[in-house]
């Protein structure tokens, strides 16, 4: 019972903030509900027994690439938003095709929930970043250092494309 | 004992609110930020999977063995991906601004100045 109250506070605080983010016409408005809806997502992640998880989300996500948004939008000093009419067709339809897309999914989830059963909160140490230690050095080591490359590969496109052009 | 559905609809609902912005929203910034909404709703349906693998053992209705972290270990790969993501992304709408002086995309409508 307390788990499904919190769950429903917390999602309820993820949907709340990604729909500030939508209405919202100045992007650090957008940018800090983000960060409402990235926090939030980190509870439900300790509901879940993923404590791992749920402390990169902060780090990382609400953290470093959010303070990254944040310092991209101070530094090009972007200013509210102009409605624009190229976005008609988008509003005609990409909003029925998403909140269908929503409908259904939900729709079809409601239906099989007796198969899917159930998640209760994990009292054993599922989780742990130990666990995770051992399978990301193990089994998934050769992805890993791959995603290595990746990054390094990232921050040197990022290097050329911020330099300015001589 | 809340029940998976519910998770996979917060996800879908979050999902559809990421697309929704990307069509909607008119600034590049913004539309880089309902993509990382996209992304999240992502990660949590693995977690909320992850989750019930575990507490399943780890077995395929077929009997075979899968880890239930596994879902983990994605949600990491995902952050990783997205961080770097993030800040192409960023350069790239750096070295658009310096070119065109406006975040509005639809007047980056053009390839070449």
């Amino acid at each position: 019972m307390v788990h499904q109250i919190l769950f429903i506070i917390f999602a309820l605080m993820c949907v709340a903030g990604a729909v500030n983010l939508l209405r919202q016409t100045h992007p650090i408005n957008s940018a800090l509900s983000l960060v409402v809806v990235m926090a939030s997502l980190a509870l439900i992640y300790l509901l879940l027994g993923a404590e791992f998880v749920a402390a990169i989300q902060v780090i990382v996500y609400a953290g470093a690439i959010m303070v990254l948004f944040v310092f991209v939008i101070m530094l090009l000093n972007a200013g509210a938003e102009e409605r624009s009419s190229g976005s008609r067709i988008a509003l005609i339809i990409g909003v029925p095709g998403a909140l269908v897309l929503g409908v259904l999914v939900g729709w079809i989830m409601i239906g099989q929930n007796k198969q899917l059963g159930s998640v209760a909160i994990s009292a054993t140490d599922f989780g742990e970043t130990h666990f995770i230690a051992r399978l990301l050095f193990r089994d998934f080591l050769l992805p890993f250092e791959v995603t290595s490359v990746l990054i390094l590969i990232a921050i040197m496109g990022a290097v050329v494309l911020g330099r300015k052009e001589s | 004992m809340v029940p998976l559905s519910w998770y996979l609809i917060l996800s879908a609902v979050l999902f559809c609110l990421g697309v929704l912005g990307f069509l909607l929203k008119r600034n590049i910034i913004t539309i880089f930020m309902s993509i990382e909404l996209m992304l999240n709703a992502v990660n949590l349906s693995f977690v909320a999977f992850a989750n019930y693998w575990n507490a399943r053992g780890g077995l395929l209705p077929s009997g075979k063995a899968v880890v239930g972290l596994s879902g983990h270990v994605f949600v990491f790969f995902v952050m990783v991906v997205a961080a770097a993501e993030a800040a192409v992304g960023l350069a790239i709408i750096i070295a658009v601004f310096r070119t065109r002086e406006t975040l509005n995309v639809d007047r980056v409508n053009l390839l070449k100045l």
